[in-house]
């Protein structure tokens, strides 16, 4: 069975905590804004926003109103605008909560791929590599498993790196983990009507499951 | 005896009947000293502060050897025969951006993917008189081997140096003839930056105002960093 995206993005909603400041990245993490249970949460983008809001409901008007994902946009009372400097400045020196990004792969040492296939010469980094480096936390919003079936929770990375060691929790249309060290993910949660047999049979690496837990 | 000497302030130009003004009459006069073999920077996220006109204006000149620095890689334009030939960026995405893409695989353009911020902060130092910055971003990564490894304080760090620019095309919402530009909401992002690290700035603006019309409070780029200023209002 397994999530759909808005179910994944909700899931990982319910985690955030209130009054926190958020980076969501493309794909399934933007969905998660629409999600968020306080008000008081502000979405950052890192164009220059502070207090993300909602796409607006028939065109903002404003060009330059965008989203990281260049979509229109808009902006909550309370939130500010800057420029790119003070943006990588709330990134990089540690003052956003929470960064929710993508990937293609996870290792369970926490190792974040998400910037390049081996097979290409263009890669995008934008602003991942900072979130990586400066978000007090890193979370993953993600499909278990690739396009084509290819595992994307492994012992270890084998596309190009974006971060050592980020990474501390990974929301799936299967389960929520986290990563362990030696080899091992942690299973915190399985998604409604998934079996961990499921689990382990996608996931490149050991899955354990704490006392207590249920599986 | 004491000589006075009475020391002539301001510039005289040629409109206004002697005042100083940086508003030119098109994109393709501000645009038309530009020489072959430079590094641009151009402002703007995807569109949003993104000085189109400009762009459109320099890419008509077909230059050669074009060195781009900008967010993203809405560089078609600049797609002819010998013209762009290295991209500075950090997100090769754009409306145009699949002939520039398919020239990187080729190896007909160079790319030189940079983190955001870095790019940011390196620009920032390139217009502040700083000789660069140290970032954690990129320590041990593919995408960091372009710079130097330096060790201070008992923590690692990445040397970026600071980066400039021949030419600067920014964007902005509203300017006046002394340059004073201001950019609104998510159309700041790298402007400001740029146009500090360039030798010659252009500004497009969507209106220009008198002189005191925006508020000391309100400039986002001081009219001293801007060399030309160019009207376009939206729609046009």
């Amino acid at each position: 069975m397994g999530m759909e995206r808005q179910e994944i993005a909700r899931r990982v909603a319910r985690d955030i905590g209130r009054g926190w400041s958020v980076n969501l990245g493309i794909g399934i993490p933007t969905l998660v804004a629409r999600h968020i249970g306080h008000p008081e949460t502000l979405v950052h983008s890192e164009n220059g926003i502070l207090g993300l809001g909602p796409p607006p409901v028939d065109g903002s008007g404003d060009p330059d109103l965008v989203d990281a994902g260049k979509n229109e946009a808009t902006v909550v009372p309370g939130g500010s605008f800057f420029d790119s400097l003070m943006s990588f400045g709330l990134i990089r020196g540690g003052h956003l909560d929470l960064a929710v990004m993508g990937a293609f792969q996870v290792s369970t040492d926490g190792d974040l791929a998400n910037w390049k296939l081996p097979s290409r010469k263009a890669a995008a980094l934008g602003g991942a590599a900072d979130l990586a480096a400066g978000a007090k936390r890193v979370w993953i919003a993600m499909e278990h498993l690739g396009r084509s079936g290819d595992p994307r929770l492994l012992s270890s990375c084998t596309y190009p790196l974006t971060a050592r060691g980020v990474v501390s929790r990974i929301y799936t249309d299967l389960a929520v983990l986290a990563p362990q060290g030696d080899g091992r993910f942690e299973l915190i949660e399985l998604a409604e009507g998934v079996h961990i047999d499921e689990v382990r049979e996608k996931t490149q690496a050991e899955v354990v499951v704490p006392a207590g837990a249920s599986a | 005896m004491t000589t006075r000497t009475t020391e002539v302030i301001g510039v005289v130009g040629p409109d206004d009947g002697g005042l100083l003004t940086k508003v030119v009459a098109s994109a393709d006069d501000a645009v038309a000293r530009i020489a072959d073999g430079v590094t641009v920077m151009i402002g703007g996220f995807g569109g949003a502060g993104t000085p189109v006109v400009l762009r459109e204006a320099l890419a008509r000149r077909g230059l050669h050897g074009l060195t781009l620095v900008a967010n993203n890689a809405d560089f078609g334009s600049f797609m002819y025969e010998g013209g762009l030939v290295r991209l500075v960026c950090s997100y090769p995405v754009g409306a145009s951006s699949a002939l520039v893409l398919a020239a990187i695989e080729q190896g007909t353009v160079e790319l030189v993917l940079t983190p955001q911020g870095t790019l940011a902060e390196t620009i920032r130092a390139g217009g502040a008189g700083l000789g660069g910055v140290l970032t954690p971003t990129g320590l041990d990564m593919e995408f960091g081997a372009q710079y130097r490894e330096i060790e201070h304080d008992g923590r690692r760090w990445l040397l970026a140096p600071a980066r400039r620019a021949d030419v600067a095309l920014v964007k902005g919402t509203v300017a006046d003839r002394y340059g004073n530009i201001l950019c609104r909401s998510a159309g700041i992002n790298f402007n400001p930056l740029m146009a500090m690290a360039a030798d010659y700035t252009v500004a497009q603006v969507d209106h220009v105002v008198e002189v005191g019309e925006i508020d000391p409070q309100d400039v986002t780029i001081p009219g001293l960093l801007i060399d030309a200023v160019v009207e376009v209002p939206p729609g046009t």
